[in-house]
């Protein structure tokens, strides 16, 4: 299947095209064969070559591609009997995150996904995973009731941020993000946040507070996308990609950072060219981490909580 | 995120006109463009008496009005704000500090300490909007958790008089952690139940909105303050329509149930006054026997 792709990933795209073609012929010459070999080392090398050295914004390109793997691939590439839970109890059901439960090598948990779509048509039913208040709420609702029932918590981030809107204001986004925050931080049971894609500003952390966060490699997250960043500090969206690396938003700056906890690695060249691999990945990390977490008490991971969060910042303290 | 976004009242300036006003006689209402006489427009506590235009106030300003006279004792004047990111945009972050220090004269956006509200004990946070928009880097995270820290350990409650175009960028992600670090601490303080008063003036949006300011046990604004999620300027370039009037403002805010009450300026030592009054009857607030009245002493600034 031909992945659409970026301008840097060209000659990648270009070398596969040529084994593509050369395949095709399905020739026995031992010459072709050869050159198929030695395309191949190539194309191993350039992967390497280009992936290897990602700038942030082209990561930030990565985690947008519309192949990528969102929540609801993952949720069925990770967990058993998934049943997705609907509605704010309050409002109305927002597309833009799915929640429900699953099982997790046998064992129960609450999943809470932002979700977007793989195409133009579903993409606008989810909103591009631009979250209302409404979702905000429904996922708190979810995960108060895997608190009630003492069920881990696990959150798969992937928002280009909560939604600016008429309707998302009258219905108090705000509000909703700053008690989602105050009230996730209360929970008695396990949260691991995993930001797979997008992580962007209050729309990713409204969901996104917990004992340990993971990253995908190509994942981003900041306070602000690039691109409003670059059109409000340098009044300009083609600076985008200065602003990327200024903000420095990839998962290795964010360990550096001390904001995210691990980093989980991608296939070469982006999680959509081998989401089962992907997911294997994310898989073996949620096992580690829930093997550890869930011998805490519930004390425990409220205060280790509290700490976590408390040392975050910068300041000079004279 | 939006700190510089453009006021919605500064309509059409008049340089020229202004320029022809003496300094320190004559104030023109950015609202209504009325001119003022200072003097009357300080003594209204810089509201314009002709449209009811809350102008800004400064922190100082802000303690002034708020706190009995010598009451105010400030905490954490050593917590200071740094560079750590290396942050350069069109000029370098470090630039953009020094130049705010000496704009606002203030070390960051807000100032936060002890103080009497009508003899009632509180610990206080005051923002200031001309310190980078009140924008909120660490250094605002740690003075804001401080102040909730503080009033857990002595018990006492917390007033906190916000103005904020939300999460600093130049801190990038350590500025959104703020927002999960202040959130965490009013949790804590209302876990001890212990009350916390939020005044939003104008503007309070984004990430500061977004987290502690939003988390009041009781919510109170002032006239017509800009009030919201996002900025009104980005909605409007995500819906592609014109926003309705009043749209974001302290009264659509509260129609629409997300505020408790909209006060004048010259009401709010006094709201603040009954608020206390009606949560710290048992706690060790109250000094010389003040406490229990609705006060009606609005100090001058």
């Amino acid at each position: 299947m031909a992945l659409s792709s970026f301008d840097f990933e060209k000659p990648v795209v270009e070398l596969e095209q040529k084994i593509e073609n050369l395949q095709a012929k399905e020739s026995t010459n031992p010459e072709v064969r050869k050159e198929l070999e030695g395309l191949e080392e190539q194309l191993e090398e350039t992967k390497k070559q280009i992936y290897g050295n990602l700038t942030p914004w082209q990561r930030v390109q990565l985690a947008r591609h519309i192949a990528r793997p969102h929540s609801l691939d993952y949720i069925s590439l990770l967990f058993s009997d998934w049943m997705e839970l609907h509605g704010d109890r309050t409002f109305a059901d927002d597309p833009a995150v799915v929640c429900g439960f699953a099982h997790f090598d046998g064992a129960p948990l609450a999943v809470i996904g932002q979700q977007k779509g793989k195409d133009t048509k579903e993409n606008l039913a989810r909103n591009f995973a631009m979250m209302h208040p409404e979702g905000y709420r429904k996922a708190l609702r979810i995960m108060k009731l895997a608190d009630k029932f003492a069920l881990p918590i696990v959150v798969l981030i992937d928002t280009p941020g909560a939604y600016p809107g008429i309707g998302a204001e009258e219905r108090g986004q705000a509000e909703a993000i700053a008690r989602n925050i105050k009230e996730m931080a209360l929970l008695r049971v396990p949260i691991i946040v995993i930001i797979i894609g997008e992580g962007a500003s209050g729309g990713a952390l409204g969901v996104g507070l917990g004992n340990v966060v993971l990253m995908l490699e190509n994942a981003w997250y900041c306070v602000i996308s690039p691109e409003g960043c670059a059109s409000i500090l340098w009044r300009d969206r083609a600076m985008a990609p200065q602003s990327a690396d200024a903000l420095k938003l990839t998962a290795r700056d964010l360990i550096e950072l001390k904001v995210v906890d691990e980093v989980i690695p991608e296939p070469l060249g982006g999680a959509h060219r081998n989401p089962e691999e992907a997911a294997k990945n994310i898989r073996v990390a949620l096992q580690k981490h829930l093997a550890i977490l869930t011998k805490k008490t519930p004390k425990q991971l409220q205060a280790d909580r509290f700490a976590k969060y408390r040392a975050m910042g910068v300041v000079i303290e004279n | 995120m939006t700190w510089f976004r453009k006021e919605q009242f500064t309509v059409l300036k008049a340089p020229q006109l202004k320029d022809r006003i003496p300094d320190g006689l004559w104030y023109k209402c950015d609202n209504c463009l009325n001119i003022l006489y200072i003097k009357d427009f300080m003594q209204n506590l810089k509201v314009c008496p002709r449209c009811n235009f809350h102008a800004r106030l400064n922190a100082d300003e802000r303690i002034a009005m708020v706190v009995d006279e010598g009451t105010f004792q400030e905490i954490d004047t050593n917590v200071l704000p740094t560079d750590s990111l290396k942050f350069v945009d069109s000029k370098p972050y470090c630039e953009r500090l020094e130049t705010a220090k000496q704009k606002a004269n203030m070390t960051e956006a807000i100032k936060t300490g002890f103080a009497e509200i009508n003899g009632y004990k509180v610990v206080i946070g005051v923002m200031d909007f001309a310190f980078i928009g009140g924008s909120m880097g660490s250094v605002v995270g740690e003075k804001v958790t401080r102040v909730f820290e503080t009033a857990l350990d002595k018990k006492l409650p917390v007033t906190m008089v916000c103005t904020s175009g939300g999460a600093r960028m130049q801190e990038a992600i350590l500025s959104l952690m703020q927002m999960a670090k202040t959130s965490i601490a009013v949790a804590r303080l209302s876990e001890a139940r212990l009350p916390y008063i939020s005044v939003l003036t104008n503007p309070t949006t984004a990430g500061v909105m977004a987290s502690f300011a939003s988390l009041g046990d009781v919510i109170v604004a002032e006239l017509n303050a800009l009030i919201g999620f996002a900025g009104p300027r980005v909605i409007q370039q995500t819906i592609n329509q014109i926003l309705p009037k009043g749209f974001q403002r302290s009264e659509f805010v509260l129609e629409h149930g997300f505020l408790d009450i909209i006060i004048h300026r010259r009401d709010l030592k006094k709201v603040l006054t009954n608020l206390l009054s009606y949560f710290c009857l048992d706690q060790n607030t109250r000094l010389k026997g003040k406490a229990g009245k609705g006060a009606d002493v609005i100090e001058v600034i």
